[in-house]
């Protein structure tokens, strides 16, 4: 009998090659980019990156449980909003702590996803996408009816979380910086447990569900524990763009936005973790500058999304894979 | 109080028989073709702007239902062909992407097209009056024309779907597509037929509530949801389900807006009552999702075969 | 005979109207190769699931080393020795066939809920997973994407990973299923290979295969034992001769 073929040893070191070079590129350029901010008007790029990042961190860890464990949450918004409105309404009653803030935001997440999974995880394919939808539509009509927390209008956060008092996230750059590191914080995290044993568990029950549990494992738990860490991150992201954008309000949260978040992790590339950070720079990019050229940028940006599903199989990373002539045999 | 009662429940029927044509729709693709449809709701949105050109044009409303409804399934015939067809074999994921695109696409178009101004559509005269309901409370003639047609487009779906040929392939499509292929149909144009049809019902749906409903950009977006709550209640494939969750949450929806308030006030103070009611409300129905899918995972009348 | 490893008792079984399993009962002794045979349709394969765990039956009990398992779901009877193989392949296509065993030890192994660590280079996982390949005949191939086996490599993965579960009671259901006249031969070595080691229940239609390997046979027709016994006691039972192996040699 012959070896495992060549071609397929081949394709599996060139993805391991990947699977370092390409994060590596990735956070060479954000990191590098506050030095080359100097030929924009400074503030602008940036903001623009600050985001980028804060979406990149909620889409890593959306992928975490969509590319690894097949479990499509049309509801992730939630978390980024539950995370941003602990900030909010923290600071509305004047806690500006960050070590108050934070734990709150994650816990808060944390807490919801428990609750929600337990229920969602109860339910297969397509019932768990609308039931993950059905869940962040609640919290999205619950914020919007939190009058006094702004509601419809959203909420305007007077100033930005300090760490003992010291107003860290006041100076762009070093807000920049931080969003960096929590990134890097998160795809690193994320990598580990995807190849771990708790990963390896959780990858199985996406391949063969069934399998699985007559190997001896209890599917529900392992995907409840993943399910409630992608929440938490989000959270963090959430948390991270409050104080970004000094404001938050209940569109964070909309069902439209959990929609771009799947997007985007499709776009960039599913079951990568680094494919969804691009995805992520890709799609706001784009949206940023189709924007400014035309008010009706959306009636070109729809159809290439549309585009990328017929054509691009695998995102752009997949696509990439495809250029550079890494075809797996 | 009762009479308040009464209207509210026609409202709730109204709404329900809006929901079930835009869930037929939806329900038939996802069961026949296992295909997640994000963009449906922008048949019920064109549905509805093609209306009021039409009208702009010919002044008469029966003509602009018709026109409409023909160009609304033009419209998806040629949506179905270009894009959806390569879409039936590939994942639920790409399925969200790609019909994700076209909603983003089909809203900023309509403004391009038709402004971003919310048009109208005149009532037609025939109908445009009221009558009177117990208690003295007026009632929009308009309104049970909309209860009327949707109870007869149930009807005759159930007729269509339970009781002729193409109905019974498109039962048996809904439970083992590739079989029926097999079997020597053509696969193809049934999904086509599936696809079209339940565009238009969507359309007729947009038409039929322009008179009252303002036409703007986004206006299916939020009609879209419900929708899949309908489905997904129901039963995905099953017209029946479709029909009996529909009307469920059509009732569940517009009483609960109407009385949550009151209903709260029972139990609270006026103040926090007018500020948990609204929101409570509104997640009424994702409340009866979440219980229902609890105690059946698939539905209610889940498609045989599923 | 000593207390039986597998007990079932009395076991009903009804999918919507029809009648699958019909006051079943049986016993599988400690050490021995249980076979059970029966024409299409007998309920072998919903017998198993009922087992393993992942059908529950309308009625009757399940008692597995002594213990009532009946309302135990699939996933802790396995992680109390109850390994299976299922009749259509049912591995993880996208994992080696390394992997795919590694698995298997790893829900014997500690705990799974660490999230650091390279679970794919612990030897503590892959030690016994390559030793369980090499008795399948596997060893070579425990770099192979599983998906990209033969059929035959695919049923003896099966076993590889039912094996590395260190089994109280293996079942196997129909493993030699579309397999060749040679892997076939190859299967009822290595099963012969592993008698006496823990029970087997073995679901087959081969019947070369299972008068091979049985210690024991039970023939199983509309959803009911008709006989049980040594597989010279069944061969001559005139009752089974009639109703199955008289029109059915495979």
């Amino acid at each position: 009998m012959v070896e495992a073929a060549p071609i397929e040893t081949r394709a599996i070191a060139a993805a391991a090659r990947a699977g370092v070079a390409v994060p590596g590129l990735i956070f060479g350029v954000l990191a590098a980019l506050p030095a080359a901010a100097v030929m924009a008007p400074e503030n602008y790029l940036l903001a623009l990156g600050t985001r980028i990042m804060t979406f990149a961190i909620a889409a890593a860890a959306l992928d975490l449980i969509v590319g690894y464990g097949a479990l499509v949450s049309f509801g992730h918004a939630a978390f980024i909003g539950l995370g941003a409105y602990a900030v909010g309404i923290l600071a509305s009653h004047g806690i500006g702590e960050l070590l108050i803030a934070l734990p709150i935001a994650l816990a808060a997440s944390v807490l919801f996803a428990l609750a929600t999974g337990a229920v969602s995880l109860r339910t297969r394919g397509v019932y768990f996408i609308m039931i993950t939808l059905a869940f962040g539509q609640m919290i999205f009509f619950t914020a919007s009816s939190l009058a006094p927390y702004g509601g419809d209008d959203g909420l305007t956060i007077a100033s930005r979380n300090t760490l003992f008092g010291l107003p860290i996230f006041k100076d762009p750059r070093t807000l920049y910086y931080i969003v960096l590191a929590a990134l890097a914080g998160t795809f690193f995290l994320c990598r580990s447990i995807v190849g771990s044993r708790f990963g390896r568990v959780l990858r199985g029950a996406k391949e063969n569900a069934t399998r699985m549990a007559t190997l001896g494992f209890e599917i529900y738990r392992f995907q409840l524990v993943a399910y409630a860490i992608s929440g938490a991150l989000c959270g963090l992201a959430g948390f991270l763009l409050a104080n970004a954008n000094d404001f938050v309000s209940p569109a964070y949260m909309s069902w439209q936005r959990s929609g771009e978040l799947i997007i985007m992790v499709l776009l960039g590339g599913i079951g990568t973790l680094y494919g969804p950070i691009i995805g992520a720079a890709v799609y706001l990019l784009i949206a940023e500058f189709l924007s400014q050229w035309t008010e009706y940028w959306q009636v070109i940006f729809g159809p290439f999304l549309v585009l990328v599903v017929l054509f691009g199989r695998g995102g752009l990373v997949g696509l990439f894979a495809q250029l550079t002539g890494k075809r797996h045999g | 109080m009762s009479s308040l009662l009464f209207v509210q429940i026609l409202n709730g029927l109204q709404l329900g028989v809006l929901l079930f044509l835009i869930a037929a729709g939806l329900t038939l693709v996802f069961g026949v073709m296992d295909l997640i449809n994000l963009a449906h709701g922008v048949q019920y949105m064109l549905g509805a702007y093609l209306a009021v050109t039409f009208y702009g044009l010919t002044g008469s409303f029966l003509a602009s239902l018709v026109l409409a409804l023909v160009a609304t399934l033009a419209f998806a015939l040629a949506l179905e062909l270009l894009v959806f067809r390569q879409l039936y074999a590939r994942d639920h994921l790409d399925h969200v992407m790609a019909t994700f695109g076209i909603i983003l696409f089909v809203d900023q178009g309509v403004k391009l097209v038709w402004g971003a101004a919310p048009l109208s559509l005149p009532v037609p005269e025939l109908f445009s009056g009221s009558v009177t309901l117990m208690g003295g409370l007026l009632y929009p003639v308009w309104r049970l024309v909309i209860i009327g047609s949707g109870l007869a487009v149930a009807v005759g779906l159930y007729v269509l779907v339970g009781h002729t040929r193409v109905g019974m392939l498109v039962r048996a499509g809904a439970t083992n597509a590739p079989l029926v292929s097999a079997l020597g149909v053509n696969i193809n144009r049934l999904f086509m037929l599936v696809f079209g049809f339940g565009a238009m019902l969507a359309g007729f749906a947009g038409v039929m509530i322009a008179p009252i409903l303002s036409v703007e950009p986004g206006m299916g977006d939020a009609i879209l949801i419900l929708a899949f709550v309908v489905i997904v209640i129901g039963g995905i494939g099953s017209i029946r389900g479709a029909f009996v969750a529909a009307l469920m949450i059509g009732l569940v929806d517009t009483l609960g807006r109407s009385f949550a308030v009151d209903v709260l006030r029972l139990f609270m103070g006026p103040s926090p009552a007018r500020t948990v009611g609204p929101a409570l409300a509104s997640m009424l129905i994702y409340v009866l999702m979440a219980i229902v899918l609890t105690l059946r995972p698939a539905g209610l009348f889940p498609a045989a075969g599923r | 005979m000593a207390e039986p490893v597998l007990r079932l008792e009395h076991l009903h079984k009804s999918f919507g109207g029809l009648l699958v399993i019909d006051d079943l009962s049986l016993e599988v002794a400690p050490g021995e190769l249980h076979a059970i045979i029966g024409p299409n349709g007998a309920g072998k394969t919903t017998l198993i699931n009922q087992i393993s765990g992942l059908i529950s039956p309308d009625a009757g009990r399940i008692l597995f080393a002594g213990c009532d398992v009946t309302a135990l779901p699939a996933h802790a009877r396995a992680v109390a020795g109850l390994s299976r193989s299922f009749q259509v392949t049912s591995i993880l296509p996208g994992f080696s066939a390394l992997e795919n065993v590694a698995l298997a030890v790893q829900a014997r192994s500690g705990s799974s809920l660490s999230m650091f660590g390279r679970a794919a280079e612990e030897d503590e996982l892959n030690a016994p997973a390559l030793a369980a390949l090499g008795e399948v005949g596997l060893g070579q191939r425990a770099h192979v994407p599983a998906a990209q086996l033969s059929h035959g490599e695919k049923r003896a993965l099966e076993l590889a990973m039912a094996l590395a579960m260190a089994p109280k009671l293996l079942l196997l259901d129909e493993p030699m299923a579309g397999t060749g006249r040679e892997e076939t031969a190859r299967l009822v070595g290595l099963l012969r290979g592993l008698k006496g080691r823990f029970p087997m229940v073995l679901v087959e239609h081969d019947m070369t295969a299972v008068f091979a390997l049985a210690d024991r046979i039970s023939v199983l027709i509309y959803g009911r034992v008709l006989a049980s016994g040594t597989p010279q006691e069944v061969r001559a039972d005139p009752k089974v001769a009639a109703a199955y192996l008289g029109d059915e040699m495979e």
